[in-house]
């Protein structure tokens, strides 16, 4: 017999609410791998942001026609090897490379974010450089950090402006991102540094970076979780943006909003 | 699925044949656990001597972690004394893997709290991990996602050489299999004190969400159903778990018992439960279990005796780590990650297709009879024909003996009387720092609290909370304490202390407080002084539900916890679950806006006996604080009523450290000082301003009210005739707790000195 897939979290709504939204129509995919443990937040922050959000599974050959992917944090596989390097060897991981444009990417190819795990894949899987090792701590970290926007022109942060600051919720084991000199040299001379840590670098990452993008700004990683500060009363208890109520921060709303939006536009 | 093609092992195998042939042969009954009665038990319900497969089954179940033998008999309380109305939300009561509560709106929430105490003393880690993991399936078995765990921990002195190995291990043990499982960690207990040295406490709770019709129960039903064991394979790890490890004292002459301990694999467990709930889903299993304690010999006896009464199986079929186990063995490992279901034969078909996108390897095992015997079989030679109800239920129960112990009069007739510090400010510094009073950031910090989503208020809020329905708001608090010194001083009075505190802290957050889980850690119930404590704890605990009107729905006794004859002191751990029809209505653990009035609700006695002051003074003695539950009933309806209807904005219960840690607490929470006056309260209550700060008197909270709701909130306090005071005002300009005329603290200040402690030791 055949088995749906995937099937994450019973039936939810995984689209906008809003029917007048314009950015409704955009759909990005959500990828679950074994051991994916934040795809069904990165869901509700693509639902809370407006778009359509579509379950994928990491077996399956096709992309569904969405018009970007998010790779979801988690321990896929336990991350028992190196975090990622089982599923960047994933079959719906091949047809992701292909349309992101391959190492390179390509400013009119389907739009990557890779989040903690995500990020950790797209490592693995060379389409963005460098790798991550054991935080400088050696324990699991979870905490509210602050980063900045160093790059307010890809995919993914162009609701934001550059030097923008943003708080929120890094949780990881492995979260220190290493990569040679010449390698940290290039990502720094071409903007390719995205987001960096503020205010303490809180697991020893060279050059305080917390996420990267490919040459063509399609495809980001990114180690701290976007999609756990989005929604009012579940986030973080500080923003950036000043004050806000328990729980209230909303600061990675923004990175959800810009794919949609330059999408649409 | 290409099943492994079991290689044919006879060693000398040991069958029911062989059994009744050999009568007078001896087998290592008490090796196993098991005493000379209750060997001699099994040979009388048999009618022969047991095989060696039957041994292992009935030296398991018959362990004090798996038969409850010398607590049922107190136990019975739980049920006894449960009313017709404490019974109205109760889905699923006592008995099963774990209680189910009804929540409204269809919805249904399941909780339980376990101990994995003696495992994780032997293998920090992964000792703490499975303990994590263990009741992680518990709730899975009930046919609900797991949404949240928790984990009251207690270790020996922060100084001692030892304390390191086992915070390190069991933080990290926790973290590393509660983080990969994607359940957001949203509170605890984290206490040092020397009796637990040779004896840490780590105790784990776990809560799941589902809704009414799918609740799934254990039991083996419809002959001819097949028997499916799936999950990880069945290793070496863990066999004698519940029986030599969980059931005896720790003794340093004896051989290390680390191979009694399981491993754990998180990722496997991981894919287990996202695989049990799209099972669930398509309804192709009629019974499931998850192995824990006592394995298959445990699964397999408690399903066929809560089922249709029989069961056959195959035990070669087994999937297996390690080719070289025995069928004894195979019938005691305690390996993680695995679940047993019964399925009907049309519905093979879909389970596999499940299990198999999910790439879970699965084994048939057998299937269910009506003949009431469960017959287990080596290559088609019977080695186990037993009652399986002899095996699961039918256990020996003891009347141990129990006595009020000597010395208890001595130690109650000794009430504090250290000197008053000198320096209020400095007393309050060395509180704030102590170990059981400073910041557990560097615990909590390497938790996941964000995962799912749904977390409303987690670590240091009085409870942790989360959402259960997206669209409304529905969603359910849970807050676990204990105090062992408490229940030293008076176990009756210490039990009800603890659910008191537990029941507060729950409707501190805003939540109506609806049902109970325990943990009790003891002592050797062969020493009737332990034995009392015990008893006194249960008739506490019993009779406090009752009062309160929340029921006990499960949880778990764990004896044995001493080393060369020292018990540890009796420690109930008592979770409270309680509801939000929407968790927007929250109250945090801190003030935040400026001008708001600080309120302290209750009364304040003279009752240092057994405080954190005491304590750090190096006293315990005397008499715990006085338990009124009506008083805690009314300040419950009053904080509930707060949050609902938005009359405070900041709320924290007073526990241990009493006002002092209080302040000092909701100060830091969101880093707001607040200037507090103190002699008006110590002028109504007859108390000075160290025992104004420092006492311990239970039914109390301390909340911030906004400006605009003083009148309403003071009104209704007067309505309910319970005792509130104005003792200060929210302070966002000035970064400093200021108790005027007696000290001004900057938050800085405070906060380094409670926020160093932990990493001091361990960082």
């Amino acid at each position: 017999m055949s088995v749906e897939t995937p099937l994450i979290g019973g039936p939810q709504p995984v689209a906008s609410n809003n029917a007048d939204n314009p950015l409704n129509g955009v759909r990005v995919g959500v990828v679950t791998f074994p051991g994916s443990l934040d795809d069904r937040d990165a869901v509700r922050a693509v639902r809370l942001a407006g778009g359509s959000a579509i379950h994928l599974w990491h077996g399956d050959h096709d992309l569904q026609g969405v018009d970007a992917v998010i790779i979801p944090g988690g321990f896929s596989y336990g991350d028992y090897l190196r975090a990622g390097a089982i599923s960047r060897f994933a079959p719906l991981m091949e047809q992701i490379a292909a349309a992101a444009g391959g190492a390179s990417g390509n400013a009119r190819a389907l739009p990557v974010l890779g989040i903690c795990n995500g990020f950790q894949v797209l490592t693995e899987a060379h389409l963005l450089p460098g790798s991550m090792i054991k935080n400088n701590s050696l324990h699991f970290l979870c905490r509210d950090q602050r980063l900045r926007v160093e790059n307010a022109d890809t995919f993914w942060t162009s609701e934001y402006f550059q030097g923008e600051e943003l708080v929120i919720p890094l949780k990881n084991q492995d979260g220190q991102f290493v990569a040679d000199n010449y390698t940290l040299d290039v990502l720094e001379g071409e903007g390719r540094v995205v987001f960096r840590y503020v205010d303490g670098n809180p697991n020893g990452s060279r050059r305080d970076i917390a996420g990267i993008s490919n040459e063509a700004g399609n495809v980001v990683g990114l180690m701290p979780h976007p999609e756990h500060a989005v929604e009012a009363g579940f986030g973080p208890d500080s923003s950036a943006k000043g004050a806000v109520g328990v729980r209230g921060g909303i600061d990675g709303l923004g990175i959800f909003t810009s794919v949609l939006k330059k999408l649409v536009g | 699925m290409a099943k492994l093609t079991h290689t044919s092992k006879k060693f000398h195998i040991d069958s029911v044949a062989n059994a009744e042939a050999t009568p007078g042969q001896s087998l290592p009954w008490a090796a196993l656990g098991l005493k000379e009665n209750e060997y001699q038990r099994v040979e009388e319900i048999l009618g022969r001597r047991p095989t060696g497969a039957e041994l292992a089954m009935y030296s398991v179940m018959w362990s004090e972690h798996c038969s409850y033998k010398s607590s049922k008999v107190h136990l019975r309380q739980f049920g006894d004394k449960v009313t017709d109305a404490m019974k109205e939300h109760l889905l699923v009561g006592i008995g099963e893997n774990a209680g189910v509560v009804d929540i409204g709106d269809g919805w249904a929430v399941t909780f339980k709290v376990e101990s994995h105490n003696h495992p994780s003393f032997v293998e920090p880690y992964q000792g703490a991990a499975t303990g994590v993991g263990g009741i992680v399936r518990d709730i899975i078995s009930m046919g609900a996602r797991p949404v949240a765990v928790m984990d009251p921990l207690r270790f020996g002195a922060i100084d001692h050489p030892d304390t390191p190995r086992l915070v390190h291990g069991i933080v990290a043990g926790i973290g590393g299999y509660g983080n990969s499982l994607g359940l957001p960690n949203i509170g605890g207990e984290v206490v040092f004190d020397a009796v637990y040295q040779g004896n840490p406490l780590v105790n784990a709770l776990a809560v799941g969400v589902l809704r009414h019709e799918d609740i799934r129960l254990a039991n083996a039903s419809g002959v001819g159903n097949r028997v499916v064991l799936f999950g990880a394979r069945t290793g070496g790890d863990g066999i004698g778990g519940a029986s030599v490890l969980a059931s005896e004292s720790f003794d340093v002459n004896k051989p290390s018992k680390r191979p009694a301990v399981q491993v754990g694999d998180p990722f496997a467990e991981k894919v287990l439960i996202e695989c049990c709930l799209e099972l669930f889903q398509a309804s192709v299993v009629e019974g499931i279990q998850d192995l824990g304690a006592a394995g298959i010999s445990c699964a397999t006896s408690e399903l066929a005796s809560n089922g249709d009464g029989g069961m056959h199986v195959e035990l070669t079929n087994v999937l297996l780590r390690d080719p070289s186990l025995t069928p004894g063995e195979i019938l005691m490992s305690e390996s993680q990650e695995r679940m047993m279901a019964v399925v009907t034969p049309e519905n093979t078909e879909a389970f596999e297709a499940i299990l198999e996108k999910w790439a879970v390897e699965y084994s048939w095992l057998g299937e269910v009879t009506d003949t009431g015997r469960l017959i287990i079989e080596w290559d088609g030679e019977k080695i186990v024909d037993v009652d399986p109800r002899t095996v699961a239920h039918d256990g020996p129960v003891y009347e141990r003996p129990y006595s009020r112990p000597g010395w208890l009069d001595g130690v109650q007739a000794d009430a504090f009387s250290g000197e008053q510090p000198a320096d209020l400010r400095e007393a309050v510094l060395e509180l704030m720092a102590s170990p059981n009073m400073c910041s557990k950031d560097w615990v909590t910090d390497q938790f996941d609290r964000y995962v799912q989503g749904n977390t409303a208020l987690a670590m240091p809020d009085d409870a942790g909370v989360v959402r259960v329905d997206e669209e409304t708001g529905l969603g359910v608090a849970i807050s676990t304490d204990a105090n062992g010194r408490y229940s030293y001083l008076n176990p009756y009075e210490g039990a009800r202390l603890a659910l008191a505190e537990a029941y507060r802290n729950v409707a501190t957050s805003g939540a109506q407080p609806l049902a109970v889980t325990d943990c009790l850690n003891f002592g050797s119930p062969e020493d009737p002084e332990v034995m009392w404590q015990f008893a006194e704890t249960v008739r506490g605990l019993a009779d406090a539900c009752q009062e309160l009107g929340v029921p006990v729905t499960g949880g778990n006794v764990s004896l044995y916890n001493q080393t060369g004859g020292v018990a540890i002191h009796p420690t109930p751990v008592v979770g409270v679950l309680g509801v939000f029809d929407d968790v927007a209505r929250r109250t945090p653990s801190g003030w935040r806006e400026d001008g708001q009035a600080i309120y302290l609700i209750g009364t304040t006695k003279d009752e240092l006996d057994g405080s954190e002051w005491a304590n750090l003074r190096g006293h315990l003695g005397g008499r715990p604080p006085a338990v009124d539950l009506t008083a805690e009933k009314t300040l419950a309806a009053i904080l509930v009523n707060c949050s609902r209807d938005g009359m405070v904005d900041g709320a924290h219960d007073l526990s241990e450290g009493g006002l002092a840690a209080v302040l000092c607490e909701m100060a830091l929470r969101f880093g707001v000082g607040a200037r507090i006056g103190l002699d008006e309260l110590c002028e109504r209550d007859g108390v000075d301003a160290f025992t104004a700060l420092f006492s311990e008197s239970q039914a109390r909270a301390v909340v911030s009210v906004p400006r605009s709701e003083e009148v309403r909130f003071n009104d209704m306090c007067t309505a309910r005739n319970f005792p509130t005071i104005r003792i200060g005002v929210v302070d966002a300009e000035n970064q400093a707790l200021d108790v005027q005329g007696y000290f001004n603290l900057p938050l800085g200040q405070l906060r380094e000195a409670h926020e160093g402690t932990l990493p001091r030791h361990f960082g």
